[in-house]
């Protein structure tokens, strides 16, 4: 069996780019806080997302719909429209974090797919089990903080569906309880959509490299001739004790293309690609790689190797917490 | 671990440096009229902006003697074509074959800006909306430039696939089976 591919889209280009590049499904979101990518210039109205789903429909792919942020109190009504919303468009399910959303999905649009987001940080089989007894969830995101072998492990004890992300941005902590974004910018992507938003994002050109400042606290400094330093808190490279480094891992981007045969022996269903807030470009240039590998897996013909690398954030890969090599 | 760079043409300086003397009003003209046409053909490329639509960006193709004052004015564009200095609320540099790669979704913004064959200073978030709004465009400039043509447009084109030959820029939406 072919393992599906989850490609993201910030754009409707994307979407287009994303389904004619061979993608299983597509997830994107409303251009609003109810989803943790809430860029500027990204995402989708109502009408665009009705026009998304159509296409994607007429392509034979689906489109899960992002609602992955914790409503703020008093506001929920926003969070619960954008549920409302997706299945008016015809979305196939809608991605939520938050209980209380999950509850209210359930409750009120039971025939809506209900996928549990990597924001809720559901890390075993007795947290995925009770999401899916207690809100009908029929697909966890696991997050990137598990190996292959946890991965197993979870999917040996529960019927629910896993995905897992194999490339783009790594997050390396707990997602849905950093609260690094929020510490130096007073947003967060757990409540605003946004991990280190752009608004609070400069960066200086000095004499002899380049400054990334976030809320205005200098995290990275690079000489001429390195890669670009990336905006958050978690990937900064910081002075103290007399030593300077990486408080987590150097930046570098996942890409586990060559564990694809691990991950479809752990049970995996579903492979996500990380990146709506990347381009068109990017997304069909991924989709493309990924189909093939996954369409190679199912064959029993070996994963073609990638040259996905110049793509990636910091130029450089790993295979992340699948393979736990970091200090 | 592995790193890749991907090569961006620059234009020669035989080619730049007598740019450095030409008048630059009717070059701001001729952007100004293109960039309206655009703007008549992608009113969502404008919405997309939000509340960048009004901000002032500063393209820098680091390669030729001369930066490029965009206003997107909310849909009314203004383009004014100055020589090395312009004050706006972000300025974007790196070779024009990034500016134009970008625009015509050969090359990715991300990959470009870590890369460093882009730099962003100033207003990050208007540099990104601006970024997001062009790749969602689906801009073809060569088509833009044959519609304003006339009768012309078709030697145009092939002017146009000829330098894009020549000189490896992308002055037109590759064909997206080639592209990627």
């Amino acid at each position: 069996m072919v393992m599906e591919i989850v490609c993201p889209a910030g754009t409707p280009a994307a979407l287009r780019a994303a389904v004619k590049a061979g993608a299983h499904t597509v997830y994107c979101g409303f251009a609003d806080e109810t989803n943790a990518r809430n860029f500027p210039g990204l995402n989708f109205s109502r009408e665009e997302m009705q026009e998304g789903v159509r296409f994607a429909h007429a392509h034979g792919a689906k489109v899960l719909v992002a609602i992955n942020t914790y409503p703020r109190a008093g506001a929920e009504e926003i969070w619960r429209q954008a549920v409302a919303d997706s299945e008016t468009a015809g979305a196939d399910a809608v991605i939520l974090a938050d209980p209380g959303l999950l509850d209210y999905a359930a409750r009120n649009h039971p025939d809506l797919r209900r996928h549990l987001s990597v924001q809720a940080a559901a890390a075993n089989a007795d947290i995925i089990n009770f999401y899916a007894r207690a809100f009908g969830v029929k697909r966890v995101v696991l997050p990137r903080v598990l190996s292959v072998p946890e991965i197993a492990a979870i999917n040996a004890e529960t019927d629910v569906e896993t995905e897992v992300f194999v490339f783009g941005g790594l997050c390396v902590m707990a997602e849905g309880r950093c609260s690094l974004s929020s510490y130096a910018t007073g947003k967060s992507p757990n409540m605003n959509g946004v991990c280190s938003p752009a608004s609070h994002v400069e960066y200086r050109e000095t004499g002899d490299g380049l400054d990334a400042r976030l809320g205005g606290y200098t995290i990275h400094r690079v000489g001429r001739d390195e890669p670009a330093p990336y905006p958050t808190l978690c990937k900064g490279c910081f002075t103290a004790g007399g030593k300077t480094g990486h408080l987590f891992e150097d930046p570098v981007s996942l890409n586990a293309e060559q564990l694809i045969p691990q991950l479809a022996k752990a049970g995996v269903t579903a492979l996500k690609i990380e990146g709506r807030q990347r381009s068109r470009s990017y997304v069909a240039q991924v989709v493309r790689n990924f189909r093939a590998a996954v369409d190679a897996q199912a064959a029993g013909q070996p994963i073609p190797q990638g040259m996905l690398a110049s793509l990636s954030e910091g130029q450089a890969t790993t295979t992340g917490a699948y393979k736990k090599t970091w200090r | 671990m592995n790193e890749t760079h991907v090569s961006i043409p620059e234009v020669p300086p035989l080619l730049a440096r007598p740019m450095a003397l030409a008048p630059l009003a009717p070059l701001s003209l001729s952007l100004n009229t293109f960039a309206r046409a655009v703007a008549r053909n992608h009113p969502g490329l404008f919405r997309r902006l939000g509340e960048h639509a009004h901000a002032k960006f500063v393209l820098d193709p680091t390669d030729l003697p001369f930066v490029i004052l965009l206003e997107p004015r909310g849909g009314a564009p203004k383009v004014t074509v100055r020589r090395r200095s312009a004050q706006g609320d972000a300025r974007i540099a790196g070779p024009l074959a990034a500016f134009l790669g970008l625009v015509h979704g050969a090359y990715d913004g991300d990959a470009l800006f870590f890369s460093r064959d882009l730099v962003i200073e100033g207003d990050t978030a208007a540099a990104l909306a601006l970024r997001n709004a062009i790749d969602d465009a689906e801009l073809d400039f060569a088509e833009e430039a044959a519609r304003l043509s006339g009768p012309f447009a078709a030697p145009l084109r092939r002017i146009i696939t000829l330098t894009e030959r020549r000189m490896g820029i992308c002055l037109s939406r590759p064909p997206e089976e080639l592209a990627w």
